[in-house]
């Protein structure tokens, strides 16, 4: 297998995938440590009891945390016909045992299994210690789980590359002389408890469509700002988010009572905020600031007692 | 830090959100009643400790990317904004703690605050 790998990477000068998780993958990540290990002093015939309850057809036999030998079918066999049965494994054993270290790549692991041709290996630490056992069966098994991770992560990565750049992707795909869609949400007046929805809404739909994390809070903020000044001094009203190609453009309409003195309500810390939206967090007088801060362009116009206008823009590019 | 640090430091009680704890790492945190004040950061990702116990607190979290909620002195939080946590998986927690002494601790561990 090895050889044959070797052999076909040198034909056609490509490394598979799976060769290369060869030299990545360790003894230790693809061995079982679940091991059933015998005492030396354990009779020939517990052996035969212990492989067939376990389905094993070997051990590693073990005194006093170290390795001492490998016991197998073959030593039991050879027990069998000398009818030795009954002596204790210490007698019965293999003690010239070829191991791997746990933190050996599997490409040597591979190379020894058909340089020596036993079946399975010891697994020890550098410090001696018995870890695991391996057989070519964790290593396929270890190669398949690998493979499978790896398919599952690439299949992660092909399906957000494809929702990331939907929007995008749509502008470019659909011709018309004038391409934007619209998210329209009405706001309840005189009541703090819904608000912030329709920020969280807009954000969370901006979200799917691919608007990058810092666009989407400067957005998200905003319209917070705006849909608690609704709810807080309004009868209600609505707010619509139309994208298009260059970007989001958020309108803000209310039905009145309107400002007076628009100038007065740009400043930093005026407000005439009543004390019930005081106490709920808000009126500290910098919520028309925060949406200036947060748009890249803004218009506010009002009159009394229509109502108030506030248009705010954000470009993909900012 | 991670937020478990977090509420241990606070001796806090978790309300919402236990299982996030361990995965969030937060180096800031910003103090504040006043959620315009919060909005107002152009960074956040940290931390708010707050003595507001209703909706908003969490709503405005969620807005601004704030990773996670501390209510200080003991307060019990309104069920809508308990509600609202757990739905936008913000972690949210409740210390006895005076908002002085929160800050006092946090700031001695090493937290940062949150810049304009």
């Amino acid at each position: 297998m090895a050889q044959d790998l070797k052999r076909r990477a040198g034909d056609d000068d490509r490394v598979t995938r799976t060769q290369e998780m060869l030299y990545e993958l360790t003894v230790g990540e693809v061995m079982s440590d679940n091991v059933v290990t015998v005492h030396p002093d354990q009779t020939m015939s517990e052996i035969r009891i212990l492989m067939r309850d376990n389905r094993i057809s070997g051990a590693p036999v073990v005194e006093n945390g170290k390795l001492v030998g490998m016991i197998s079918i073959e030593d039991l066999i050879n027990a069998l016909l000398e009818k030795r049965i009954d002596v204790p494994i210490r007698e019965g054993m293999t003690t010239d045992v070829d191991c791997l270290y746990s933190d050996e790549s599997l490409v040597h692991c591979i190379a020894k299994f058909y340089r020596l041709g036993h079946t399975r290996y010891p697994v020890l630490n550098r410090k001696g210690e018995l870890e695991g056992i391996i057989t070519k069966g964790n290593i396929v098994e270890g190669l398949l789980r690998k493979l499978e991770i790896e398919y599952e992560q690439t299949e992660t990565k092909v399906s957000a590359a494809r929702q990331r750049p939907a929007m995008r992707k749509f502008f470019e795909d659909v011709f018309a002389d004038e391409i934007s869609f619209t998210f329209k949400y009405n706001i309840v007046g005189q009541t703090l408890q819904h608000a912030g929805t329709a920020a969280s809404e807009l954000k969370n739909a901006l979200k799917k469509l691919g608007v990058c994390p810092p666009l989407l809070r400067r957005i998200g903020v905003a319209v917070y700002e705006a849909e608690i000044n609704l709810a807080s001094y309004t009868q209600g009203g609505e707010i619509r988010a139309t994208i298009e190609k260059w970007g989001v453009s958020v309108e803000v309409l209310d039905s009145g009572p309107g400002i007076l003195d628009v100038e007065q309500a740009l400043q930093p810390g005026y407000s005439t905020a009543p004390d019930w939206v005081r106490e709920l967090g808000f009126g500290a007088g910098m919520g028309l600031v925060n949406i200036k801060k947060c748009s890249d362009e803004m218009d506010f116009t009002s009159s009394v007692p229509e109502g108030t206008h506030l248009t705010m823009r954000f470009y993909f590019t900012s | 830090m991670k937020v478990r640090q977090i509420v241990n430091l606070l001796k806090a009680t978790v309300i919402t959100g236990d299982e996030f704890l361990d995965g969030l790492d937060i180096d800031r945190c910003f103090v504040a009643d006043l959620m315009s004040d919060v909005l107002a950061r152009s960074h956040n990702f940290g931390i708010l400790i707050t003595g507001l116990a209703n909706i908003q607190a969490v709503r405005t979290a969620d807005i601004a990317d704030i990773k996670a909620v501390c209510l200080v002195r003991g307060k019990r939080p309104e069920q809508a904004a308990v509600a609202l946590a757990k739905e936008k998986e913000i972690p949210f927690f409740v210390t006895k703690y005076t908002m002085f002494e929160a800050c006092g601790i946090l700031y001695a561990e090493g937290l940062k605050p949150v810049e304009e």
